[in-house]
């Protein structure tokens, strides 16, 4: 699966971006991605915690957001959030629909250790 | 602490894309990237491809495999160049791999790079290589509902190609329906019906790669 790969870039992600602001251990990771541009939980939250192990971000929490992507039936212009898995328009069941454009797979936000 | 971050995961992979976008349009080179399951078919197109084309344009290969140089000497045996990446495992090739790909291959004596993924239909469709056009390659032995498993890959090609539609008329497959199906995910997907084989429909298809490599 393409979430081995996604976490590992990930991971140098989340390390080039922390470096500079603290070498404490990271404790939660927030990404998000779209619906083209899509990821699967738990796949990804395997593929992270695996590559999270002995680094700074071993046993961080994962927050995936999945971001979706707004489409318009051309036929009866009903604004709704479009499914790849089930490609028409909820109301007229036209296949005619201007998709949007797709969220991109983004690294959010990171929180550190807190001091005690 | 908390920080906002907000950067591309894969911003690395986006950066030597965009450096190999702009490398291929100064040299004046046409770039694809084939992306398909293992065994539909991609090299078997680009030999005919390329014996059919011979005389009229230059292609050169980067093939991509887990393991293995097979690939690339069935290329080499048409008289065009190739070069193998071996990906020791890792299931898509990366920008990178193209960038330094690039420099092993004679470019002036090239119009046309083909980049053939490794054999898999998820992983490679989220690593933009800086190709110009995407062609997916979706043969008739996989069967016709490869569109609702696999939206995502339809919706990110610009080209569907579908090979070995000799073998139609043994299998349960239905044309029509994936045309439909893949359109609807994608509305400026074009569609070529294809056999690597008898060479059926073969012309479509190298019409518009000869047309498409010209414009550039
Ligand atoms: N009947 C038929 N067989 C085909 C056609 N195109 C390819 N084949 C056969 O399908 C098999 C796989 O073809 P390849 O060209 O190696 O497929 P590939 O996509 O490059 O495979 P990988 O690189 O391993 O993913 C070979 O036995 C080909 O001869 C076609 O149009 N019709
Ligand atoms: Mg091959
Ligand atoms: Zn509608």
């Amino acid at each position: 699966m393409h979430e081995a790969a996604v976490a590992e870039n990930l991971l140098q992600s989340i390390i080039a971006a922390s470096t500079e602001h603290s070498d404490k251990k990271i404790v939660r990771v927030v990404i998000s991605c779209g619906q083209i541009n899509a990821i699967n939980d738990e796949a990804m939250q395997f593929a992270f915690a695996a590559v999270a192990e002995d680094t700074i971000c071993e046993g961080a929490i994962l927050e995936i957001k999945h971001i979706p992507l707004k489409s318009q039936c051309r036929k009866c212009k009903l604004e709704f959030d479009f499914d790849f898995y089930s490609p028409t328009c909820p109301d007229c069941d036209s296949g005619d629909i201007a998709i949007g454009a797709d969220a991109p797979l983004l690294l959010e936000e990171i929180e550190f250790e807190e001091d005690d | 602490m908390k920080i906002k971050v907000n950067k591309k995961i894969l911003a690395k992979n986006e950066d030597f894309a965009v450096a190999n976008r702009k490398f291929f349009k100064k040299q004046g080179l046409f770039c694809i990237n084939m992306i398909s399951s293992p065994g539909s078919g991609k090299t078997t197109i680009l030999t005919e491809t390329i014996k059919l084309l011979k005389n009229k344009i230059r292609i050169g290969v980067i093939e991509g495999d887990l393991q293995t140089e097979i690939d690339a000497e069935r290329i080499r045996k048409t008289g065009a160049q190739a070069y193998q990446i071996e990906t020791q495992g890792a299931c898509h090739l990366n920008a990178e791999q193209i960038t330094n790909a690039l420099s092993k291959l004679d470019l002036e004596k090239l119009d046309i790079i083909v980049i053939e993924n490794v054999g898999n239909l998820v992983c490679p469709a989220d690593f933009d290589l800086g190709e110009e056009k995407r062609v997916f390659v979706l043969s008739t032995a996989e069967g016709d509902d490869k569109c609702a498993k696999y939206p995502q890959s339809f919706a990110k090609a610009d080209i569907l190609l579908l090979n070995k539609i000799d073998l139609t008329k043994y299998l349960d497959f239905d044309i029509a329906r994936v045309k439909k199906d893949a359109m609807k995910l994608n509305k400026n997907l074009k569609i070529f019906e294809i056999s690597a084989k008898t060479l059926e429909g073969m012309d479509n298809w190298l019409n518009w790669l000869l047309k498409s490599s010209k414009k550039k």
